[in-house]
């Protein structure tokens, strides 16, 4: 009884909304914690899973062997490799898509690639307007290696110590 | 014979009058819909609105443009002229109760003897607006919004009726010039602390009375017009949107800028009945020598200012106070706001017959 009739009086005295004002004003004056998108980014892992890359070696020859580690163990069954030796002899890829709409970005193939040729880079911004550009053919690949090698090889080589 | 004062000139000067309020009126809601949307933010630790424009001003503007240049799709099964008139009845008794605002000395379009009756008239009718905007648009949701507005609001309709008898019962008048001026003096002489007549503390044990009735009419005030945390007509987790549903374009706009008007307005009528209006705080002998226009903006500075401050809290009890359910509200204003009210009413009347009335 007693304790209602506190509950009562505490309520009547605006006591709940004096304490959340004084909590209000505090966060008011506290620094902001918006982050402006476009113009700041928040943080990000070197693991983190973004747009697919395909890696080559310093001297300019892709790193791919064709080994169908991928593709086998993709969950989405969204790559897709032919391959044939080439005229050197050494075993290439002819064709290799990835299906950027069927792909979760769970990360498996990058983890079976033996040659680090595969990899997840830290793009996000990779929309477009129709479907069609997203199913990703070798060439995108090979090119999106090349733009973001600097960001995937020094991501790598943070993560290194942890694989 | 003056110019001004043949029906011609009358009639030039008063549409003038009307116009400059309705203009100032509206500049005025644009920066307080900025203001409250920046406030909203900062109590979320957020930056708010801040890229149209230095530090986002024009945010308001630029949501208007939009508003305009946004297509007005109509229910097929809405019934067309109530669905298109619900706004424009919203928004015109929105605006038209600042007819009787006193905004500055001399500065209201019409200082009319039964103010105060015509303000409560005026926002009454308010929920007109929005129970047919709710049926007219033939669907469950703003139905169901409108049905829980029209109710909300009658109910704290009672309760703010009676608040307003204490004031009106102190102040001995209903004309809102009277029941300002009566509160001249240092701020212990507004009605919040009781209405003590200038120079004399005569009424300083209503301060008791008088400080709970303003707290209750602030509280009142946010049910009657919407407000957080009594959106229940509007609340958008259980109504989407409510009576708003079916609304979209210019009419949605008119929609919230009535919201907005009465907002404004209760923070005005709260500091006119409750805070003094446009009187400092202090005495204001020192207006004697100043010229009229300069005692004027004077007085619109006080009372801007007070109703920026009630609006401040207003806003704040928004950014704070979590949603009441609807028996909760019911409870609030029929078993806590009614009985205290009309104690209230009682206890006034008393005192002032004890004391001798006012006038």
């Amino acid at each position: 009884m007693l304790n209602r009739i506190g509950q009562a009086l505490k309520g009547a005295a605006l006591m709940d909304f004096v304490g959340a004002f004084g909590l209000g004003m505090k966060y008011m004056v506290a620094p902001k914690k918006t982050v402006q998108y476009p113009h700041e980014r928040g943080p990000q892992s070197p693991r983190f899973r973004g747009e697919h890359a395909l890696r080559r070696y310093p001297n300019g020859e892709e790193r791919c062997i064709a080994c169908k580690l991928c593709e086998a163990i993709c969950p989405a069954q969204a790559i897709t490799i032919e391959a044939e030796p080439r005229a050197d002899g050494s075993r290439r890829t002819t064709r290799y898509d990835i299906d950027m709409v069927k792909c979760i970005y769970c990360g498996p193939c990058q983890e079976a690639c033996p040659v680090d040729a595969i990899v997840e880079g830290p793009n996000t911004e990779f929309a477009v307007e129709t479907r069609e550009e997203l199913y990703y053919d070798k060439a995108r690949l090979l090119d999106n290696g090349d733009r973001w090698e600097r960001e995937i090889a020094k991501n790598l080589e943070l993560d290194a110590p942890y694989r | 014979m003056n110019f001004w004062e043949t029906p011609v000139g009358w009639t030039i000067l008063t549409v003038a009058h009307i116009l400059a309020v309705t203009v100032v009126l509206l500049l005025t809601i644009a920066f307080i819909i900025y203001g409250d949307r920046k406030i909203f933010a900062g109590v979320q630790a957020r930056k708010g609105p801040n890229v149209v424009g230095p530090f986002g001003l024009l945010q308001s503007f630029a949501d208007l443009g939009k508003f305009l240049i946004k297509e007005l799709v109509i229910p097929a099964g809405a019934d067309k002229a109530v669905y298109l008139l619900a706004p424009l009845i919203s928004v015109t008794l929105a605006l038209g109760a600042w007819a009787v605002m006193p905004i500055a000395p001399g500065w209201m379009v019409s200082d009319i003897n039964v103010g105060i009756l015509y303000l409560f008239a005026v926002s009454s009718m308010g929920v007109y607006g929005i129970i047919m905007g709710g049926w007219a648009s033939n669907s469950k949701y703003p139905f169901l919004g409108s049905l829980r507005s029209a109710a909300q609001m009658v109910s704290y309709e009672v309760s703010i009726g009676f608040v307003i008898i204490t004031v009106i019962l102190i102040a001995g008048s209903m004309n809102l010039t009277t029941i300002t001026d009566a509160q001249a003096g240092w701020f212990i002489n507004w009605n919040m602390f009781g209405g003590s007549k200038e120079g004399t503390l005569n009424n300083l044990p209503l301060i008791l009375i008088m400080f709970p009735m303003g707290v209750i009419f602030f509280i009142s005030g946010l049910a009657e017009t919407n407000r957080p945390p009594f959106d229940l007509p509007e609340a958008e987790s259980e109504l989407v949107a409510g009576y708003a549903v079916e609304y979209g374009s210019t009419p949605y706009m008119l929609f919230y800028l009535a919201e907005t008007a009465n907002i404004v307005l209760m923070s005005g009528l709260m500091a006119v009945l409750f805070l003094g209006g446009w009187h400092a705080p202090w005495p204001e002998g020192y207006l004697a020598s100043w010229p009229a226009w300069l005692a004027s903006l004077h007085g619109l500075v006080f009372y801007a200012g007070k109703t920026f401050f009630v609006f401040f809290m207003n806003a704040m009890v928004r950014s704070i106070v979590p949603r009441y359910r609807y028996d909760q509200l019911m409870r609030l204003g029929w078993k806590v706001f009614l009985p205290t009210s009309l104690v209230a009413v009682f206890a006034v009347s008393g005192w002032l017959v004890y004391t001798g009335l006012p006038g």
